[in-house]
This record gives C-alpha cells, sequence and structure tokens, in this order.
C-alpha cells in the first residue's frame, strides 16, 4: 500500500520536517547518506537551499547535512 | 628504568577535534581546522606520561569504516594492520548519535577501546545531558570527557590509557543484523576461514560484513584468495543494496535503543551558528557577502602589509649600503651587496604579507565559513565539471598549492580529485605575489591594486577554462554526489591562527634562507664569469643562458635577463624576483630596484604585465610537482601539468602581449 503523503526530500520547503522512508539513491553515495545518517524512520529537516538554489542544508540528527537536489529526489520521506 | 611502550590511536568522525586533542597530548602544532577533512595522513607523536613511553597517533576522519577516499582508507587500514595497543575514538559530544555509528563499526573490529567525549563544552552549554556511566554500561567501554581546546581531561585520559593498557581486555560487543543476514555472514566466515593464508589481522566477521555491504576496496584485499570465487558467488546472489540498507538500518537501531538512555538532548533551540547562517548563506546576501569577504581579505592582505614592506625595505637597503662600502675584496661586496642582499632581500620584503595571507586564511579554515564557501560554490563548480569540495583545495592554494594539492585526498571521486589536484596550481599561491607586487608597483602606480586583482582572477578563471576542458576530453564524466557535513561556525582560536601564521611564514623565511639564497648565489656566480666580464652584462654566462632561450621568449616580451629570470624561477616563484634583484644589482646603490627596472628600457608596462601572467601559470613551482607526482602517483599526469601550464602560460601571455602591441600600447 502507497502511503497518498510519500513523496521526495526535494520537494521540502525551508522549515519542514519529515520522516525518511526509502533511500534509493545508488552506488557509492548510497552507503555514504547512510553512514551520515539518513536512514529509513530518521527524521529530517529543510534548513535552506543554497544561494544559488542547490545544494540543500537539511537538519538530521541534530548536525546539518547538505546534498544536492538530485540525491534528494531518490529519498522518499513521508511529512510531518 | 626502561620506559614501557604504549601505542594508542586516535579515531573518530572528522572535524569531532582528534588533531586539537593530539596536540593537546603531545605539545606537537598540527594543523587544526574548523572543516571536515583537515588531517589526511597519519601524524605521529610521543609524549611520557608515568613510567610510560606512549606513542600517539592522529587518523584522518571517518563517518565510516567503509572507506572511501584516499585518507579514510589511510586511518582504517592503520587501526586494523598496524593494530595499536588502544583505539581511542573521539566522539563530538555534542553531535553524539551520528558519532555512534562509528562506534558499532569498531566494536566489531574487537580491538581494545576507549571513548572521549570531546566538545563538552558546547554540549554542556547548549544543555545537553550525558550520564557517562550509563554510557560506559551500555557500551561496555570506558569513557573520558575532554575539552580538547581548554586541554581539560587530558591527564584523566593518560591515567585511562594506562589503567586500560594494564587490563588487556579485548571485547567484542556485536551487533545482530537479523536472521537472514547473520546466516550470510557465517556462510561467508565458512568460507573465508578456508583459506589459511588469509590475512589474520582481519577479523572474519568484519570481513564478510563488509563483503556484504558491497566494499570494493576490502573486495580487492582478499582478490587474491583461492576462495575468492566461492565467496563472491555469494555476495552476487544476494540483493546488495537491499542489505546494505538492512545492514546500516540494524546499526541504527542498536544505537537508538540505547542513546536515549545515555543521553538527553535540549529542544533543538535556533543556535548562534544557526544565526550567523542566515545571514552568510542568505539567498540574496550569500554570494555579495562571499565576494566581499574574498575582496577584504586581498584588500587587508596589501594595506596592512605595506608599512612593515617599507620598513623592511630601508633596513635591506641601508644593509646593502653599508656591506658594500665596508666589504673587501670587491667581488666579497658584489657577492653579499648585489647578490644576496639583492637577492634575499627581494623576497623577503613580502614576509609582512605572507604573515598576514596565512592568518587571514586560517580565520577562514578556523570560522568553518569554508565548508560554507564549499556549499555556497557547488552549483556552480558542478556547471564547470568539478565538485564543490574542490572549492576548499582551491582557497587553500592563494596560501601554498602543495597543501591544497594535499587537501585534495578528502574528495571521495578519483576524477574530481584529479581535477582538483591539476587546477590547483593555477590558483595564485603566496610565492607568486612578490612578482606582482614588484611589477605592478614599478610599472602600474596608482592601478597597481587592480592590475594584482586581475591577476588573481586570470589565475582563477584559467582553473576553471582547464576544468572545463579536462572534463570534456581527458577525465570525462559528472562530479560526483556532494554530501557534505556543515560544522557549526567557532571562533577560531587566535593561538591556532597565530601559529598557523607562524609556521607557514617562517616557511617562507627559511625558503629565502635555502633554496632562494642557493639560486641568488648560482645567478651571481654565472653573471660574474667568464672572469673579467662587467657584471650581469651580455657577455656574462647568465647573458648566454638567457639569450639561448631569447627567442622562446621573445614573442612574449621579454628579454634576456627576463629570460634568466623566468628559468631559475622554476624552482620556486619568489626567484623571479631574487633574480631580478641580483640582476638588476639593487643592492649596491640606493636606487631602489622598482627605479632601475624603470630605466631598463628592455622591461615596458605591457612586458611587465605579460610576464606577471608569465610568471602565474607557467610550470608549478619543483615542490608542488613532486606534490602532483606523490598524490596523483603517475609520472603522465605529473608531465601533463608541466607541459599544459607552460603552454597556457606562452598562450596567454602572447595574447597579452601582441594585443596590447596591436592596441598601441
Ligand atoms: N568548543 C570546542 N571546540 C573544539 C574542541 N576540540 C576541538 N575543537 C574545535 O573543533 C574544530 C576541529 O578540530 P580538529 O582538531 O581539526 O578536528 P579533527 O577531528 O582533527 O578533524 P579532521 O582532521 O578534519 O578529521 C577546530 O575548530 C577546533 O578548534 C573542544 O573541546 N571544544
Ligand atoms: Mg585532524
Amino acid at each position: 500500500m502507497v502511503d497518498i503523503q510519500e513523496t521526495t526530500l526535494d520537494t521540502l520547503e525551508p522549515g519542514e520536517k519529515a520522516r525518511i522512508t526509502k533511500v534509493r539513491v545508488k552506488g557509492a553515495a548510497r552507503r555514504k547518506l547512510f553512514d551520515m545518517g539518513m536512514v529509513a524512520g530518521a527524521d529530517i529537516e529543510l534548513v535552506r537551499n543554497a544561494p544559488l538554489g542547490d545544494p540543500m542544508d537539511y537538519r538530521i540528527k541534530g548536525y546539518h547535512l547538505s546534498i544536492r537536489k538530485e540525491e534528494a529526489s531518490q529519498i522518499f520521506i513521508n511529512k510531518l | 628504568m626502561e620506559k614501557r611502550e604504549i601505542k594508542i590511536a586516535l579515531t573518530g568522525n572528522p572535524n569531532v577535534g582528534k588533531t586539537t586533542l593530539f596536540n593537546a597530548l603531545t605539545g606537537s602544532r598540527q594543523h587544526v581546522g574548523n572543516w571536515p577533512g583537515v588531517t589526511v595522513e597519519k601524524k605521529s607523536g610521543r609524549i611520557s606520561y608515568k613510567e610510560y613511553d606512549i606513542e600517539v597517533i592522529d587518523l584522518p576522519g571517518t563517518y565510516s569504516l567503509t572507506a572511501y577516499s584516499m585518507d579514510e582508507i589511510v586511518a582504517r587500514d592503520f587501526i586494523i594492520e598496524e593494530k595499536p595497543d588502544l583505539v581511542i575514538q573521539v566522539v563530538d559530544a555534542s553531535n553524539l548519535e551520528r558519532n555512534l555509528y562509528l562506534t558499532t563499526q569498531l566494536m566489531e573490529l574487537g580491538s581494545q577501546m576507549l571513548i572521549v567525549l570531546n566538545m563538552c563544552d558546547i554540549a554542556e552549554e547548549r544543555g545537553d545531558r550525558i550520564y557517562i556511566d550509563k554510557m560506559q554500561e551500555l557500551l561496555a567501554t570506558p569513557v573520558i570527557t575532554t575539552v580538547a581546546t581548554q586541554k581539560k581531561g587530558i591527564c584523566d585520559l593518560l591515567d585511562k590509557v594506562i589503567e586500560q593498557k594494564q587490563i588487556e581486555q579485548h571485547h567484542g560487543h556485536e551487533i545482530g543484523y537479523g536472521n537472514e543476514i547473520e546466516e550470510k555472514i557465517l556462510e561467508i566466515e565458512k568460507v573465508l576461514s578456508e583459506d589459511e593464508t588469509r590475512d589474520k589481522r582481519y577479523p572474519l566477521r568484519w570481513v564478510s560484513i563488509r563483503l556484504l555491504e558491497g566494499d570494493s576496496n576490502v573486495r580487492q584485499k582478499i582478490s587474491d584468495s583461492p576462495v575468492y570465487e566461492r565467496a563472491m558467488a555469494i555476495i552476487d546472489s544476494i540483493d546488495q543494496e537491499e542489505y546494505e540498507a538492512e545492514i546500516a538500518d540494524k546499526r541504527y537501531l542498536a544505537i537508538n535503543t540505547v542513546f536515549p538512555q545515555m543521553c538527553t538532548r535540549a529542544n533543538d533551540t535556533l543556535t548562534k551558528s544557526d544565526m550567523i547562517d542566515r545571514v552568510l548563506t542568505n539567498k540574496y546576501l550569500g554570494i555579495p557577502i562571499f565576494l566581499a569577504l574574498m575582496w577584504g581579505a586581498f584588500e587587508l592582505t596589501f594595506a596592512f602589509a605595506t608599512p612593515f614592506m617599507d620598513m623592511i625595505d630601508i633596513a635591506a637597503t641601508w644593509f646593502a649600503d653599508y656591506v658594500s662600502s665596508s666589504l673587501h675584496p670587491d667581488w666579497l661586496a658584489s657577492l653579499v651587496g648585489d647578490g644576496i642582499i639583492g637577492g634575499v632581500g627581494a623576497v623577503l620584503v613580502f614576509v609582512p604579507n605572507i604573515f598576514i595571507l596565512f592568518f587571514l586564511l586560517s580565520l577562514l579554515e578556523g570560522s568553518g565559513y569554508l565548508a560554507r564557501a564549499a556549499f555556497i560554490m557547488d552549483k556552480l563548480m558542478y556547471k564547470i565539471g568539478m565538485h564543490g569540495k574542490s572549492f576548499i583545495p582551491m582557497l587553500m592554494g592563494f596560501g601554498c598549492n602543495v597543501p591544497a594539492i594535499m587537501a585534495a585526498r578528502s574528495i571521495e571521486d578519483d576524477k574530481d580529485r584529479l581535477i582538483t589536484i591539476l587546477i590547483v596550481p593555477f590558483v595564485s599561491c603566496g610565492a607568486r605575489l612578490p612578482i606582482y607586487v614588484l611589477f605592478a608597483g614599478t610599472f602600474f602606480g596608482r592601478q597597481a591594486g587592480t592590475v594584482i586583482f586581475a591577476m588573481y582572477i586570470l589565475g582563477i578563471l584559467i582553473a576553471i577554462i582547464s576544468a572545463k576542458l579536462l572534463r570534456g576530453t581527458v577525465v570525462k564524466g559528472k562530479p560526483a554526489p556532494f554530501i557534505m557535513e556543515l560544522p557549526p561556525y567557532r571562533v577560531p582560536t587566535f593561538k591556532t591562527s597565530v601559529i598557523h601564521m607562524w609556521d607557514n611564514g617562517f616557511m617562507y623565511i627559511k625558503k629565502a634562507g635555502s633554496i632562494i639564497l642557493v639560486g641568488v648565489v648560482v645567478i651571481w656566480i654565472m653573471a660574474s664569469f667568464p672572469w673579467g666580464v662587467e657584471y650581469g652584462s651580455e657577455a656574462s654566462y647568465v647573458g648566454s643562458l638567457g639569450h639561448a632561450v631569447e627567442p622562446l621568449l621573445k614573442p612574449l616580451g621579454f628579454d634576456w635577463k627576463i629570460s634568466v629570470a623566468l628559468i631559475f624561477g622554476l624552482v620556486a616563484k619568489e626567484i623571479v624576483v631574487a633574480s631580478m634583484g641580483v640582476l638588476y644589482g639593487a643592492g649596491d646603490n640606493s636606487e631602489a630596484l622598482s627605479e632601475r627596472l624603470l630605466a631598463d628600457p628592455g622591461i615596458t608596462a605591457l612586458s611587465s604585465l605579460s610576464l606577471m601572467a608569465f610568471s602565474l601559470l607557467y610550470m608549478p613551482c619543483v615542490a608542488t610537482v613532486g606534490v602532483i607526482k606523490k598524490e596523483t602517483g603517475s609520472w603522465k599526469w605529473t608531465m601533463f601539468a608541466i607541459i599544459y601550464g607552460v603552454l597556457v602560460a606562452w598562450i596567454t601571455a602572447f595574447i597579452i602581449y601582441q594585443g596590447g602591441r596591436l592596441l598601441g600600447y
């Protein structure tokens, strides 16, 4: 069953919070994201976009992590 | 009495204060900065404590034991292969949860561990509460609290190290990965254990988990094993990505069950750092502020230095006069006056600039803005085919290209890293600054500042164009994903900044007293012989050398004297200025070097502009070539860097000089 609220991380607005449901990123970046705490079940908040729009500054597990929209669009979330 | 030896390794996530702690422990002055990836090589130091002789090894930071970049591999291999008596994980107390992820992996290695909870001051200030006793119990590992910047907790730590050495218990606190994965782990372990020749330093369970996670470095390590094929068959039968996710999940699950018991976090209030970020990475202000900071740093480097430079200049001139009038015989007076003081002095005048430059760079590094610069610039960098993280080595390159190229080690992707190494030499380092100041100051008067700034911009433009060219030809592909921690802003410690400034500034002075001094003496000898020729005339050996290469450089507007300076400048770029000092014999006359340059019809404003551009771009200095070879491990790329540099320099200088002439200058 698909959760109707499910969307991707890049659609988050600054200040919005969400919970990660699935990481679909492939390759080396996949494990790196896991290492940095981007796993299913983790809470995440978009703090802001970089001045040029990309990358993004997220808060996860109490620290700031920056990733590009491209990767964010392959991370699935439920908005909180 | 013979002292007993203990070997301890400092490991942990990047930017948690390992090097700060290392310095506090051993009294060293290793490079500290507030961004992830400062330390890229292992460094070792010693300390004598009670009846022990303790060797401390500072390692590059790593987020997990699945290593991606070169610096992370160094850290991981050291812990496993060198088997230190005690593995100390330095943990950022204000960022405990993510730091524990590495802890779960270190425990799988079965080495004896100790956790240092550093940055307790920040956790406290924020109102987090960490229950140390509970933490020791849950992790079954001793925990010591420290504030490395204030040297708090150092003795406790050393006492604990000694205590642990006496206990000698190796515990394996293992995480269960669930039935399915555990079965696979057992299966692989069994296959691997049949290979009697295997590297026993690597625990089987650990290797098996790594293989299931798809760690290519570990895979590489066992590729010679006779059971390799069979182990791989098991790996190929699983859904790798699912396993990867599942294993990470299980680790975080383990953390989530213990974490709430040992730490209560204060509510996420807006920290000072967040407020600073609201301004510095603001949508509209971010870029203007970045540019203003760069411009400000540039201005300060020159404005602050001027009075000091004048003082050194006056002292040097006076000294040269004194020496040449009091030394006998004449040749000795000429060697010391024209050669040494004229040449080395011309370089030493710029010591104040170098000091200020490195002081400002260390503020940039210590504040945490460097990571923001990478964050702000990533999109632009991506457009030119580079990774945002490459911006950090580029900015460091303004100080010295050598450490900047080393800093590229923290870039994970090999191609991203190669491009960074190849373009950093175009970033104008401190050693090139004397060339600009001398020539722009001499020929451009009030416009000097603009001309110098233009040189910095030219270097960056060439770097950008080169990156784009490389991406389109020899290093094809897209930059790797950008995944970077943004550390909180911190007030740079005055001591760290002063040390950074002093150590780098002093290196410049040392260079002037060694390699540049030798260069200067060689030039002086060549300018004075064969016996009987007029000093520095066309009949001397420098004259012949200059004339030999002059045809190649003539189209760029350079006469034989400049040609000589450029040849010797290959060793170190400061020598371009030093040899001007020698060849124009500035020392024996109260007339300043710039006046003598102005009087020479061989150099015009236009040719000096062409000379500045050429010196900026042509071949990286010897030390940089050395580090390019070391870091790329390839003569091919090293030769490429040299030849490409010379070509670009020649073409650029040609365009400037001939274009200028066409325009009637
Ligand atoms: N407030 C506070 N700051 C600290 C403490 N320890 C280190 N720092 C700061 O944290 C930053 C990182 O310190 P480093 O020692 O370079 O960290 P590292 O772990 O060696 O980092 P990498 O080499 O990049 O892995 C610096 O700005 C230090 O001044 C501490 O106990 N309290
Ligand atoms: Mg370090």
